[in-house]
């Protein structure tokens, strides 16, 4: 249960609303949902649903909709490469063909000891410093900017042994 | 050129409260909530011809004027969900300059009656909404905002709220929706959420930059901002110049300074010094301006300069494409973005993006014939004018004006 486990969390998150808008808090308990396994199963969906009073299926209708929700197991840690139209100017594409490459896997794949899933996303604001990538894991989203292959890997490492 | 917007850049630390103070921050909040009546604030901000810098271009006093007074409570959104592939100027002021961001949109909530304040802030900016919250948490401190501020009766708060991935978020109707705890889908309007907006109450919702103006514009007057830019788009304007340039970034200048200048002056121009074949000025939902004229650089960047070029300034996103890029690859690029992004609720977009992602995908590929090059330019005319947002109609841009002003791109990869 999140207000067991998260009492102090949900209690502030509860607060940013008026009562009447009760359900803005799903999205943020969303995301403390999601925070240690990287992905929302079915229970906490609905817990949160409980907790709110609406449906699950409303809630679903929400995991399913935004792409930083995530309803499988899959990387401890998510690296979400920009390859949108700026990023791609500036060698997105090229940095993502060479990073699947060294790491031998594809876009949308997993590391085999789990620890680094890699996805394509759009636009993350960031289209001056490209090549770049979001990390999503347990400690939130983290930027990464102007970066090479070399430099990533280096960071694959770090996480793989933050994972281990 | 003094920055009035990315004052970091010359004043260092100004992202702490005791060093925005010391350089005038919070007087002109402070002055409009002791001294002034709301409307008065509201009448200063329309004489300075703001307009909006999300990409619209809406007069900002003007629209804080359409707030329903007889409906109450009132609320404020801020709009921080900077999705638009090629802008990423929000950012750099809410990480630089975050208090002159906070302070204006604290002018704006008095201004509009608003008791409390939303910043919806795409979910991907986690780490701003963090460092925000805690320069909220000082201003509460510092009894700038809280209960009964300066001893009036007038009570304040801004709250953060992350959205989780989703480019329509950005349209002011499907954030709200997504502030609601909703999927983000645009409303129908009428309604404008300054009639019925947030939990169906009175909304005024503004880009970050825009705000940022506002305690500036309160300093210094309003003839003082209309003394910069043009006559129809005063004051300046950040410039998130992206592409195939040496030195891409935002740069603060005034509206109305030409094209040429942003990217030679400034970008450094185009690298290995090729030539500017294309400029998406509004991001990925630009029309493409076809470069064959070295004079088209000398535009202006305002909103009705650009509209000659048959393009929009929208958020100044500027892309600079060069010649070593082909438009089906570009295009193939734009319309991917709208199918992933299009959030389902009309069919045009929907289906649309769809079809047309197809046909990019298929001619960028080699796979097409010339029939299916009319056949895309057809399905995004059929688009236009029909769907229920702006997205829909951004997805057709650069498809119609890459097909109508490049078409030898295309012939060149399509089977005979």
């Amino acid at each position: 249960m999140l207000s067991k486990k998260y009492p102090k969390e949900v209690k502030q998150i509860l607060s940013k609303y008026p009562p009447e808008g009760r359900r803005s808090a799903l999205m943020p308990l969303l995301f403390l949902a999601q925070r240690e396994e990287g992905y929302i199963n079915k229970a906490a969906m609905q817990d949160i649903a409980e907790m709110l009073d609406i449906t699950e299926t409303e809630v679903a209708g929400v995991v399913g909709f935004y792409t930083l929700y995530h309803e499988q197991k899959e990387g401890k840690h998510r690296i979400q490469v920009c390859t949108d139209l700026p990023c791609a100017l500036r060698g997105a594409d090229k940095f993502m063909d060479d990073l699947c490459g060294n790491l031998g896997i594809k876009v949308g794949e997993t590391t085999p000891d789990g620890a680094v899933t890699i996805e394509a996303v759009t636009c993350l604001a960031a289209c001056d410093k490209a090549p770049m990538f979001q990390t999503q894991g347990p400690e939130g989203i983290k930027y990464h900017e102007n970066m090479t292959v070399e430099k990533t890997l280096e960071l694959v490492e770090g996480l793989r042994k933050n994972t281990a | 050129m003094t920055h009035i917007l990315l004052r970091h850049r010359e004043i260092p630390d100004i992202n702490q409260l005791s060093v925005y103070i010391k350089n005038g921050g919070l007087a002109a909040f402070k002055n409009a909530v002791t001294k002034m009546k709301p409307n008065e604030v509201t009448d200063v901000v329309k004489n300075s011809g703001l307009r909006g810098r999300g990409g619209a271009g809406f007069p900002t006093g003007m629209k804080w004027s359409f707030i329903d007074n007889k409906n109450w409570p009132h609320y404020i959104v801020a709009n921080a969900d900077e999705s638009e592939p090629g802008t990423f100027k929000d950012r750099e002021i809410m990480e630089g300059n975050p208090f002159q961001f906070l302070e204006g949109l604290m002018i704006g909530s008095y201004a509009v009656g608003a008791n409390a304040a939303y910043i919806y802030l795409r979910g991907e900016f986690w780490e701003i909404a963090e460092a925000l919250d805690a320069k909220i948490a000082e201003l509460e401190e510092d009894g700038y905002l809280g209960d009964t501020l300066f001893g009036t009766d007038y009570s304040l708060r801004i709250y953060t709220h992350l959205g989780a991935g989703a480019y329509i978020c950005g349209e002011e109707t499907a954030l709200l929706e997504s502030l609601e705890g909703k999927r983000g889908q645009p409303r129908v309007r009428p309604p404008f959420p300054p009639a019925v907006g947030l939990y169906n109450k009175p909304t005024i919702i503004n880009n970050v930059e825009t705000f940022t103006n506002v305690p500036m514009i309160m300093t210094n007057g309003a003839e003082w901002y209309k003394s910069m830019g043009t006559a129809d788009a005063p004051g300046v304007k950040i410039f998130s110049l992206s592409g195939r340039v040496r030195k891409p970034g935002n740069y603060e200048l005034p509206l109305g300074t030409t094209f040429r200048e942003l990217i030679y002056t400034h970008g450094g121009g185009v690298q290995e010094s090729r030539k500017v074949r294309a400029i998406m000025p509004a991001g990925a939902s630009s029309s493409l301006i076809l470069v064959d004229d070295d004079n088209i650089l000398d535009t202006q960047m305002d909103y009705l300069e650009v509209r000659k070029l048959k393009s929009e300034l929208g958020s100044a996103s500027v892309i600079i494409v060069d010649d070593t890029v082909s438009m089906d690859w570009l295009i193939n690029k734009t319309v991917h973005f709208f199918q992933h992004e299009s959030c389902g609720k009309c069919t045009p977009c929907r289906e649309g993006t769809y079809w047309m992602s197809h046909l990019t995908e298929r001619i960028h590929s080699g796979q097409a014939g010339k029939a299916d090059v009319d056949l895309l330019l057809n399905v995004a005319k059929q688009m236009q004018g029909k769907c229920l947002c702006a997205l829909g109609e951004f997805s057709t841009m650069a498809v119609v004006s890459s097909i109508e002003r490049f078409r030898e791109d295309f012939d060149n990869v399509v089977k005979a």
